[in-house]
Order: C-alpha cells, then structure tokens, then sequence
C-alpha cells in the first residue's frame, strides 16, 4: 500500500514539476504581456502543487527525502510524468493547447481527490483544486479564442490538438497501482474521470471550431510507470538538477 | 534607476516670470506638491520627456525579465525556483503599470514596443549584463533592485499622478525583491568556497554596472535641471549614487565580501564614503549596443514579438467576432 501510494504520489508531483519547468521557460518570451504573467503564475502554481506533492510522498516513503532531493536528485528512470508534460514548448498555441489538455483533467483528478480517505491527499487536492479551476478557465478560454481567431490561429491550434491528443489520453491509460489505490479509496480510478473529460473537451473543442483527432489512443508511453519517457526528460533534468548535481550537498 | 540619460527640452529652465499664463498655473501646481493628471494641460515636453522616461522604465521592466528568468530553470531548489518566478511576474506586472501610465499621455503599449525593438527607446543598461551564475541571481535582488528603489521611492512623489500611483504599487513589491535577493547573497557568502567565490565574483561583475544605473554626474545637465523643476526627477543622479554606495557596503562588510574599489574609504566631513566612479565609456558604449548582450536582449524581445503575433491578431480577431454576434443577437 504504501509503495503504491508513493509511486501515486510521484505522479502527482512529477507531472505538476515537469510542466510547471515547462510553462516557465516561456518567462519574458510569450506573445504578450499579460500572457507572460498568466503563464509564470500557472507556473507558480503548478510548482507550489509539486512542493506538497513531493513533500508527502517523500513521507510517505519514509527514507528521509525531502520534496527537492525527490525533484532535484533523481534520474529519468525513476520519473513518473506522463509524456505529454514533458514535450517542447513548440509555437504558444502548442504551449497553450498543452496545457489545457492537462488542466482540465488536473481538475477532475483534483476534485476526485478532494474525497480521498487520506486526508492528507484531500487537503492538498482542496487548494489545489481552486488553483486548477482557474487554469482551465484561461487556457479553455485561450484555445477557444485562438481556435475560432484567424485562419491561421485555428490551423495553428488544429495541428497542435492532433498532436497532443493522444498524449493526452495516456491521462486514462490504468495499472496496478491505479487500481490498489482506487480500491483503497485514496485516488480516483482515473477510467472513471475519463467520460467527463472528453465530454469537457468535446465541448471546448466545438466552440473553438477545432476537430477532434478520429483516432482514439493513447500514446503507448507510460511515463507514469516509468517504463518509458521521450528523450525530452533527460534535457529538462540536465538543467533544473545541475546546479545541485554540480555542488552537491549545499544549502542555498 | 531604471531610466538613464532620459532627454528633456534641451533648453533651459524658464522662470515664472517667462512663461504664458497656462505653463505658469501648470508650473505653480507642480511647485504647490498638486498633481497633475491626464487631462490637465501641460507643456509638451513635461509630455514627452514622461513618455521617454516612463517608457524606458516600463521596457526595463520587461527586458529585465530576461537575466532573471536566464535562473529559474536552473533554481536549485523548488522554494527558490517558486521566489524567482514570483519575482519575475512582478516585473512584469510593474511593466504593465508603467504602460498603462505612459498611455495616459497618448502613446500605446504596441507604439511603445516599436520604438523599443527599432532602439529608437532605451531600457536601462544594466540588463546588458549576463548573469552566468546562481549567485548573480542574489547580486541582481540586492544591487540591481536597491539601485532600482533608491530611485523608485522619491518618485512615488513625482509631479505626474499616474506615475506616481504606479510608483507606489511598484515600491510595495520591490523592497520585498531587494530582501530576497540579499537572502541569497547570504547564503552563498556562509557557503562552501565555491559558493563563496561566485558571490564575490558577483558582486565584482554587478558593482560598477550598478553605479551606472544612476546615469553620469548630473551636474551640469540640462536635462535633469528642466526634469527636477517639473519633478519627474527628485534627487541627482550624484545624490542617489552616494545614498546607495553609502547603503551598500556596510551590506557587503557583513557578507564578508569585498567590494571591488581599492579607493573606498569613510569620509567623516562629508559623512559617506569616496568611491571610484565606474568607467563611463563603458557606460555609453553599453547604451550604444555593446555591453556583453545587448544584442541577445533585444533580439529575444524581438523574437517574442515577432512569433507571438499570429497569437495578438488571432485573440483580436475572436474577440472581433464575439463583439459582433452580441450585436447581430441585439
């Protein structure tokens, strides 16, 4: 129970880590001005998730690791993200479309685990869950509006969704674990969030005037259980682990 | 100082005496410490030199965005990554005040934007500096930013009332900037030796760069005579230089670091210390274009703009439609 609550946990944490890193390459580059504040507090958000995330299944471990010896010292093998967090940036509306393919299962994840048995878990899917709501608002309300903008914001945003799709399905992709916490009541079976979710997206996609991809998969990836990544991870965790890989041990 | 060599009319000073009536009620006002505000008359250069100057702040807000996120995916841990990009937003934020302040005086954020990436405007020049280590990150919060407030928190004071008000706002947040920044330095200076290094390399590389900030000697400028008596500029360039030199190095004795003038030294009668002036060829040829990375800041601007314009024009264009339906639906 506890290894799978720990590796539940890690999943968690390491897909707010590896996209909030993500969202905060763009600080001081975005399209406008008001855009580059949305996306460093999105950022800030998911970061502030990943510290309570990493924290407790740090505890929950029980070896003594803190939240950034979990972020800043382990390898790609032992990453939990799925894949879609971990891809390029591309054009914004790749960046944009990205994040509300996650955001709006983040939410739905969130708000299932706000009934979590594990208090802890509720709690912080309590805060949480308020922080999501209002990034789904504005990354939903940003592919609407490029999707149904100019000829070539909805070109843009329709090569983005075809191919972040199937990333995106990974979210729903099950496993043992998955199914040891389900039964133990502490997360969601993420199956059952997935109807909502495509409903949700469904919607999203109508009114942005975006066609949603016919083929039905999910990247057979599984960074989740740490079987596979892409060879994106390795680049992102050269720069955020350097400065503590280089000096180790210190306090800063 | 986040705005340099900010140019006025370039004539001198009138007196009241020489002035038509309007100027002369404008002028009484400003003397009197009552703002002036959008739609009041005003001369045109009190206008312009504004936009020049409030402008330029507003683009070192956004440049300096840059050096700052150049470390945030690098922070070394998540509480510092988290501080950093809190910090980073406020920057922008200040951006959008000072635009939105500059707008009151008939020129947009995308007019405003032109002029900086053709340089036809200027942002300050110690954004032309790189920050190549974690450290610089802690010597940008305590030099850059405390140069930065010396000069911010007179102008909260400034005869112009929305500058003033964004001042105030800004102010709030900056000493906050400042205190994290010299919490870094801290850290890195109690450290291990190569800690220790990179926070005296820091302040080596971050010092003069800092004392430029305040622009040249204002002595004999005629620029800041005309701004001093519209009050867009309280105190000297020379008088803020002292005040943040006399600040500063108390700071760097009880970080153990060393600050980088063998001339430095206490100097009872006047009650500060004598300092080396920074090298100010240096200065004007950073202003020009050739600090270590003028032309990556700019061209990253540049690029921002550039790509992101499908993104400006397709959100206008949605928003256009929007508008319509509602009233075709009227």
């Amino acid at each position: 129970m506890a290894d799978a609550k720990f590796e539940a946990l890690l999943r968690l944490g390491d897909n707010a880590l590896i996209l909030g890193h993500r969202v905060s390459e763009w600080c001081g580059h975005a399209p406008v001005l008001e855009e580059d504040i949305a996306l460093a507090n999105t950022a800030l958000d998911l970061l502030g998730q990943t510290n309570l995330w990493l924290e407790y299944a740090g505890e929950v471990e029980g070896k003594g690791r803190s939240a950034d010896d979990l972020a800043f010292l382990r390898d790609a093998w032992d990453f939990r993200n799925v894949l879609l967090v971990e891809l390029p940036n591309g054009d914004f509306g790749q960046t944009i479309m990205r994040q509300y393919l996650f955001d709006q299962f983040n939410l739905l994840n969130l708000r299932a685990l706000t009934e979590s048995k594990d208090t802890r878990i509720a709690e912080i899917a309590e805060k949480a869950a308020k922080e999501a709501a209002y990034h789904v608002e504005r990354s939903r309300g940003t592919v609407v509006g490029l999707g149904d903008g100019t000829q070539e914001s909805h070109a843009r945003m329709q090569e983005a969704l075809n191919l972040l799709y199937p990333y995106a399905l990974e979210l729903f992709i099950t496993d043992e674990v998955d199914d040891e916490m389900a039964e133990a009541g502490v997360f969601p079976d993420p199956k059952s969030l997935e109807d909502a979710y495509l409903v949700a997206v469904a919607a999203t996609l109508q009114e942005a005037t975006l066609d949603l991809p016919e083929a039905h998969f999910g990247h057979r990836g599984s960074g989740k259980d740490g079987r596979m990544h892409t060879e994106h991870l390795g680049h992102i965790l050269t720069q955020m682990q350097w400065l503590q890989r280089a000096y180790p041990g210190q306090t800063w | 100082m986040y705005a340099q060599m900010v140019k006025s009319t370039g004539k001198g000073v009138k007196t009241l005496d020489e002035m038509e009536p309007e100027e002369r009620a404008f002028q009484e006002k400003v003397d009197a410490d009552i703002r002036i505000e959008p739609r009041d008359w005003m001369p045109e250069g009190y206008r312009k030199t504004l936009i020049r100057q409030i402008g330029q702040h507003a683009h070192s807000e956004i440049v300096g965005q840059l050096p700052e996120g150049n470390w945030i995916t690098r922070a070394p841990t998540l509480e510092r990554k988290m501080i950093l990009l809190a910090k980073v937003q406020d920057e922008a934020g200040h951006g959008l005040y000072l635009y939105c302040a500059a707008e009151t005086l008939g020129v947009s954020r995308d007019e405003m934007t032109e002029m900086l990436l053709s340089g036809k405007m200027k942002y300050s020049s110690i954004f032309n500096y790189p920050t190549l280590t974690w450290a610089d990150i802690g010597a940008v919060g305590w030099l850059v930013d405390g140069a930065a407030i010396m000069n911010q928190v007179p102008l909260q004071r400034t005869s112009y009332g929305p500058y003033s008000r964004a001042m105030v706002r800004i102010c709030k947040e900056e000493s906050f900037h400042q205190r994290q920044g010299y919490d870094i330095m801290m850290k890195m200076a109690q450290g291990s030796e190569a800690q220790k290094r990179m926070a005296q390399d820091a302040l080596n590389r971050f010092w003069y760069p800092s004392l430029m900030m305040f622009g040249p000697s204002d002595a004999n400028s005629v620029h800041s005579e005309q701004s001093m008596a519209w009050k867009i500029k309280i105190n000297s360039n020379d008088e803020l230089r002292q005040k943040f030199v006399d600040q500063t190095v108390p700071q760097a004795e009880y970080l153990g670091l060393t600050v980088p003038d063998d001339t430095l030294a206490w100097n009872e009668d006047k009650g500060g210390y004598d300092f080396a002036e920074p090298d100010w060829d240096e200065f004007f040829d950073v202003l020009k274009g050739a600090g270590p990375v003028n032309h990556d800041r700019l061209e990253a601007r540049r690029k921002a703009w550039d790509d992101g314009a499908w993104v400006r024009e397709g959100l206008l264009a949605h928003a256009e439609k929007k508008r319509s339906a509602k009233v075709a639906a009227e």
